[in-house]
């Protein structure tokens, strides 16, 4: 009796308002995994990276518009890996490599563009590494869409600090008034059929670009009639140093974050990445912090922090910690090399700190309807 | 609650005043119809007590302008926010936020309302507009009174003593229109929220109405007064008080269940005739036909198995709710849309593997949005284009224009033009091509009941050329008037067809009015009734 309840209250919960998971939580899983991605060039990781992200957008993914952008995301990755490819096959490549595969005729350059090459030969460690490189960039990529499908862009919006309200409020506009534009551009193409002109081509567009800009001139001016006059930008007083304050604050730290960011990406630098970072976020935070005293908004509803979000939040900070350290442990297996050719190892403990990044397919609340296997 | 004093508005650019020298007083918890004719500053007036004019639209106002006690003149709308609640014509234009509880508790986080409050002002509201089961959809899913619904939803969590809309009913099918209506009803009687609205189609509302406030025409001054009234002299008004008036009613009946109760005598009186048959065209060979027509939009069947004949001379109407089919089934007749099963061909042609310059010369479509077919930036140069478009000799729009819409220069950009206006123009523009088969979508949308005569007497003036005319509207009087036959279509498939009389007189949400008065009887228009009646008196 009581491990049934116990397993009750333990199975995630079907997902509400209530109870959903904060937005930011899965986007510090998906960039942790991007991280993670980051860290390595080994394939077989990196496609363990895919299947992990892939198998948790396909287990808690809802059936809103934005969590169809996955598939966009994969096929934009794939892009990527060909056009890296592509590249690599045609300006050639700075990799020595001996495995000639074919030789593409080289187009002869002028003196002054020394240095670069079009085609000449093509070799196996080339486009290995090209395929490695292509691989990473899609896998971040994945990465990306994975939190993007799972993560409802508004809510996100609405859970930054109310400094930023204004900048979260344009989004959402934004972001309302994209399909709206494209349902205009359809309709009055098709509506130039009515009198008697082709729907298709270049002209076809430009003759309805202005009306369609002038829809959504106008729709935008009644959206903020509206907004307006529903009491949008009401503010209170602050004083002029708590301001001036603010200002140094924000911009300061997000220079940090900046810096920060760029160490801990580069590889060089992670040494100060991770401090600086911290420092910037903090200044940041506070910064706006005190910018959201301008606001007198409340806020219906916010997605609350709850256990499972630092869990769902801490298991892509996990792997992301995990493959950093992998990199002082065990270099050579997670950057194969290329030079000569060898065939890339499955280095067994990365691999297990990768696949950390399956909780949030257990631990986050199951959105009803949607999901397979489960009742 | 609300005072006008001597309140004059004139835009900037402006030769003359859009409102000049109102002086009402509107008292707290009533329902106040605007009416008037198109052009006449309804919503001028409407913005003024929001105080969207002059502080979002420019211009001048002088007066005064005061809402529960706070002058309009130094106080932005937003500030006014707690206590004036605007829904304007379009409801998608209003929507900030993504959510049907987003929406509900955006002015209340704008205002700075406190979480356990916003949290259950949200749950009343909810329950109040009958929109709990809608809480967690996206707004963009929601059908037109759903969506007009929210959009009343969201401006009353932050509990305004006032509430002001624009048309609210106007793009609505009849049953979405009573829906909102019946939520309006609501809040006066219930919460005691002053409401005043704009509306052309009064036959939806008048009967609602507390006061009625007539603009008779632009400069001359507001009438204010009970709508029976104010009806008897109103140059605008619905059937049934047209009704009363033909048959000298005192005072004027503004519901249909008032009228039924006068109306026994001139039904006995009526008993004996029958309402001028309206003539069928003749038998011939049919312009348009669908045969088992399928159309598929993804996974959703817009139409299913729809067959329909239109022959020359004959005017049909399509009816039928939000979403019903309508619009798609003029697409696929003009060849915007490929069907999935079935055929359709129009003037012996399938519209969608046609040149869209052989179709013009077959097949007319005025959308719903008239301003879609109009792109040049003066209206002789929208006639060129269309003589260009349609092989027509140069001049040919020209004079369907200025026989249309008499008076209107060649350098007026079409922007300018009022809605009946831009509607005779792209129903000129249409008609260049001489197409035998002419469509209209929602053609009365947004048109004051002068606009919506001058439509009228065209479009039978076409018919009798011999045009073969398909409307879809919401409009049932429009369809009384019009059509021959009428063709109600209810999740893409046909539900009915028959001649207008058999079809609309027994429907509840499809009658015309005088239909509803006069049943069993099968008169639908006032000009059968009063036709009948001099009739009655000549022999």
């Amino acid at each position: 009796m009581s491990t049934t309840a116990g397993r009750t209250t333990l199975r995630a919960p079907a997902a509400g308002r209530s109870n959903a998971l904060h937005a930011g939580a899965w986007w510090l899983w998906a960039l942790g995994l991007a991280a993670a991605a980051s860290r390595t060039t080994n394939p077989l990781l990196l496609g363990l990276l895919v299947g992990v992200a892939g198998y948790v957008v396909a287990a808690r993914r809802t059936d809103a518009p934005w969590a169809r952008s996955y598939g966009a995301f994969v096929k934009l990755g794939l892009a990527v890996l060909v056009i890296r490819l592509a590249f690599s096959v045609f300006l050639g490549s700075p990799i020595p490599g001996q495995h000639v595969l074919f030789q593409l005729p080289e187009v002869p350059l002028p003196e002054w563009a020394k240095g670069v090459r079009l085609g000449g030969k093509v070799t196996a460690e080339q486009l290995v590494f090209a395929l490695y490189d292509g691989l990473k960039l899609a896998t971040l990529l994945i990465c990306v869409g994975a939190a993007n499908a799972l993560a409802n862009p508004a809510r996100l919006l609405k859970s930054l600090p109310g400094a930023l309200y204004e900048a979260g409020v344009a989004v959402v506009v934004a972001m309302t008034f994209a399909p709206n534009m494209v349902a205009d551009v359809v309709r009055l193409r098709t509506a130039r059929r009515l009198r008697g002109r082709p729907t298709g081509g270049v002209k076809a567009i430009v003759q309805i670009g202005l009306p369609v800009l002038e829809g959504a001139l106008e729709r935008s001016v009644a959206l903020a009639a509206s907004m307006d006059a529903r009491g949008y930008g009401r503010t209170a007083h602050v004083p002029a140093r708590v301001r001036h304050f603010t200002t140094v604050l924000t911009l300061g730290g997000l220079l940090g974050v900046c810096a920060g960011t760029y160490g801990l990406l580069a590889a060089e630098g992670a040494g100060y990445g991770v401090p600086v970072l911290v420092i910037g976020l903090a200044a940041a935070m506070g910064g706006l912090r005190l910018g959201g005293r301008r606001s007198v908004r409340t806020r219906y509803r916010p997605d609350r922090w709850g256990v499972r979000a630092w869990v769902v939040a801490g298991s892509g900070v996990v792997v992301a910690g995990l493959m950093v350290w992998a990199g002082s442990y065990d270099a050579g297996a997670l950057h194969p090399g290329v030079v000569p050719l060898v065939a890339p190892e499955f280095p067994l403990w990365p691999a297990l700190s990768i696949l950390v990044g399956l909780l949030p397919a257990v631990v986050a609340p199951v959105p009803v309807g949607g999901v397979r296997g489960g009742k | 609650m609300i005072r006008f004093e001597n309140v004059s508005v004139r835009y900037d650019g402006a030769e003359k005043h859009t409102l000049s020298g109102i002086d009402l007083t509107i008292p707290e918890g009533e329902l106040v119809l605007l009416v008037g004719p198109s052009g006449v500053g309804k919503s001028t007036l409407l913005g003024a007590v929001s105080g969207l004019v002059p502080h979002f639209t420019g211009g001048t106002l002088t007066g005064r302008v005061t809402v529960d006690g706070r002058d309009t003149r130094t106080h932005k709308p937003r500030e006014l926010a707690d206590v004036v609640g605007t829904v304007g014509q379009d409801p998608l234009s209003h929507f900030v936020t993504d959510t049907v509880e987003d929406e509900l508790a955006y002015g209340m986080e704008s205002l700075g309302i406190a979480p356990d409050v916003m949290r259950r002002r949200v749950e009343e509201t909810l329950d109040l507009l009958g929109l709990a089961d809608l809480r967690d959809r996206a707004i963009s899913t929601l059908s037109g009174g759903q969506q007009q619904r929210v959009a009343i939803g969201s401006v009353l969590t932050t509990h305004p003593k006032v509430l002001v809309l624009d048309e609210p009913t106007s793009a609505l099918d009849p049953a979405a229109a009573e829906e909102v209506l019946a939520v309006l009803q609501r809040l006066v009687h219930d919460l005691g929220t002053t409401v005043l609205m704009a509306e052309h189609r009064l036959e939806r509302v008048v009967q609602y109405a507390d006061q009625v406030l007539l603009l008779p025409g632009p400069g001359q001054a507001p009438v204010l007064g009970e709508p029976a009234d104010v009806m008897a002299q109103s140059p605008v008004h619905p059937p049934v008080v047209g009704l009363g008036r033909l048959a000298g009613w005192s005072p004027l009946p503004l519901s249909v269940r008032d009228a039924r109760r006068r109306a026994a005598g001139l039904r006995a009186g009526l008993a004996d005739r029958t309402p001028e048959e309206v003539e069928a065209p003749p038998a011939a060979a049919p312009v348009a036909e669908a045969e088992r027509l399928s159309l598929r939009r993804g996974r959703i069947e817009a139409l299913r198995d729809v067959s329909l004949a239109v022959r020359p001379g004959e005017t049909v109407a399509l009816m039928g709710r939000n979403g019903a089919g309508k619009s798609t089934l003029l697409n696929a007749l003009v060849g915007m849309q490929t069907p999935s099963g079935g055929r359709v061909t129009v003037g012996g042609r399938t519209p969608a593997k046609t040149a869209p310059k052989e179709m013009v010369r077959r097949v007319g479509l005025v959308p719903q949005e008239p301003r879609d077919l109009l792109y040049a930036d003066t209206v002789a140069a929208e006639c060129a284009a269309a003589d260009h478009d349609a092989g027509a000799e140069s001049g040919t729009c020209r004079a369907l224009v200025s026989a249309l819409l008499p008076g209107v220069p060649d350098d007026t950009h079409p922007r300018d033009l009022s809605e009946g206006q831009r509607l005779a123009l792209a129903l000129a523009l249409v008609l260049t091509g001489k197409p035998p088969l002419l469509l209209l979508d929602e053609p009365t949308r947004g048109l004051d009941y002068a606009a919506k005569a001058r439509l009228v007497t065209i479009l039978r003036g076409l018919a009798a050329e011999g045009h073969a005319l398909v409307l879809a509207t919401h409009d049932v009087e429009l369809a009384a008037e019009l059509a021959h036959r009428v063709v109600i279509l209810a999740d893409g498939e046909v539900v009915a067809d028959g001649p207008t009389p058999e079809v609309v007189v027994s429907s509840p949400s499809f009658a015309p009015q005088v239909a509803k008065i006069l049943a069993p009887q099968k008169w639908l228009t006032v000009a059968q009734v009063r036709d009948a009646l001099s009739g009655e008196s000549t022999p």
